[in-house]
């Protein structure tokens, strides 16, 4: 089944490794993500004043582009499910303004465009139980698991919130990567900060402030004795990592975290060729926790290229 | 403690109309029950309260223009999502960072960024930046 994909500009850039492993995971389920033709940036941010309709000509494009080429779109990126999902909900209730958008952009988008995030197409059209099919068959050819290893599934934002709007799951108490977590084989941890903020795109402007609450969800995490943590978003998953090894020298203790996308994870967990998913673009070791459940070999990315840190902790500062 | 002076005039003002012209919300649906302030994640650095905030919007205080309180603002949704009222408060914020722009011009300046990290963060970070701090807005 071929799925219209749009991959956004970070995972075309920083975050590759997500689209790579993403690509790769959705193929060897037989669910090919095509990548639209003639994308453009969605924006980053889903505009929150009322009569800023021109934020919203970037995604209304992306959303009448993809109308043209079928009837659904699905993306990886959170921020960018987030801002065309919100964009499409806001295009569907007001058809005044959606007409003067669409006289901008020169297109006829009526809002008939389903905006899906991937994690979903798993669910309700592949299946966890099909999943876990699956990674016993890869379990069995590779002899491999991730039988037992703690994963923190982490959430953040744009995922979920807002609720009405988006509708994936429960916005305080979702469940939707616990059970993929499971599917693989894995034991997903219960940790208090899965649905905080990383501290987002503040850290452009207040960089401390944003390593603070990067800081406080991975204390959180590592409080559930998580070995490495999946995240669905590329600023979580950037804000969460790069600054691990400042956050060391600051706090004697803290123990690095892994921070994974839960496609890569997936990946190992169905045995794929993991070399060129973005490793080098990783401030924390993932392998000394995957090396326990045979997993250490697979990345083909030498030490060095994680940026030549210890393992178990973080690399040096970029 | 700075006195605060409340006056009709200000309760039916310019600010509060633009406040909720901007935000779709109407302010007074606000009971001030602080639960968006006891799940904000960026509180402890706030001079005013996200409750503090929707205050000074009803009563049309200007002073909610100078607070740090819309900077570091992560739009996050958390207050949003458990607002016993519904009321969008991370829309508030954006309509004060609107206001608070025009008047005071941007607050982040592409010259001032190092270069070097803007090519090592990622690309949604520093668009979202600038659409939250600078005129070209959103
Ligand atoms: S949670 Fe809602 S009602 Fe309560 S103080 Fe905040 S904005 Fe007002
Ligand atoms: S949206 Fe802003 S005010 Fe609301 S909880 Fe998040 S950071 Fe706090």
């Amino acid at each position: 089944m071929a799925i219209p994909y749009y991959p956004g500009c970070t995972l075309s850039t920083r975050g590759r490794g997500y689209d790579a492993s993403g690509r790769a995971v959705a193929k060897a389920l037989g669910l090919e993500l095509q990548e639209l033709q003639d994308w453009n940036c969605c924006g980053a941010t889903f505009p929150l004043s009322m009569d800023n309709l021109l934020a919203m000509a970037g995604p209304a494009r992306v959303l009448a582009g993809a109308r043209a080429q079928g009837e659904r779109v699905a993306t990886l990126c959170a921020i960018c499910y987030n801002v065309l999902k919100r964009t499409n909900h806001f295009l569907q209730g007001d058809a005044e303004k959606r007409e003067r958008i669409n006289h901008f952009i020169e297109a006829q988008y009526a809002g008939d465009l389903r905006v899906q995030h991937f994690l979903e197409v798993l669910r309700d059209e592949l299946g966890f139980q099909a999943l876990r099919q699956r990674v016993e068959e890869a379990r069995e050819a590779t002899g491999r698991s991730l039988e037992g290893l703690k994963v923190a599934p982490y959430y953040g934002c744009l995922l979920l919130r807002p609720q009405k709007e988006l509708q994936l799951d429960d916005a305080e108490d979702p469940h939707i990567l616990e059970d993929l977590l499971q599917a693989l084989g894995c034991q997903p941890v219960d940790f208090s900060h899965r649905v905080e903020c990383c501290g987002s795109y503040l850290l452009v402007t207040s960089a401390e402030l944003a390593a603070d609450m990067s800081f406080g969800v991975l204390q959180s995490a590592a409080r559930s004795a998580a070995d490495l943590l999946v995240t669905a978003c590329p600023l979580c998953q950037y804000n969460l990592d790069y600054r691990q090894a400042e956050m060391a020298r600051q706090h004697p203790g803290f123990q690095p975290l892994p921070v994974l996308y839960f496609t890569q994870l997936m990946g190992l967990a169905l045995g794929l060729d993991a070399t060129d998913w973005g490793w080098e673009l990783h401030h924390v070791d993932p392998r000394p926790v995957l090396t326990e459940h045979g997993y250490g070999q697979v990345f083909g990315v030498r030490r060095s290229e994680f940026g030549g840190g210890p393992q178990r902790t973080p690399n040096s500062e970029p | 403690m700075a006195r605060i002076r409340l006056s009709g005039e200000r309760i039916r003002g310019e600010l509060v109309r633009k406040i909720e012209e901007l935000s779709g919300q109407n302010l007074l649906a606000c009971n001030q029950c602080g639960k968006c302030s006891a799940g904000c994640p960026a509180a402890a650095v706030m001079d005013l309260l996200p409750n503090q905030v929707i205050r000074y919007a009803q009563f049309g205080l200007e002073e909610v223009l100078a607070a740090n309180s819309i900077w570091v603002c992560a739009a996050c949704q958390t207050c949003y999502a458990r607002c016993p009222h519904g009321v969008d408060l991370p829309r508030v914020m954006e309509a004060l960072r609107v206001i608070a722009l025009e008047q005071q011009g941007d607050r982040l300046r592409p010259q001032e960024l190092d270069p070097q990290k803007v090519a090592e963060l990622p690309q949604l970070a520093v668009v979202g930046g600038f659409r939250k701090f600078t005129m070209m807005g959103g």
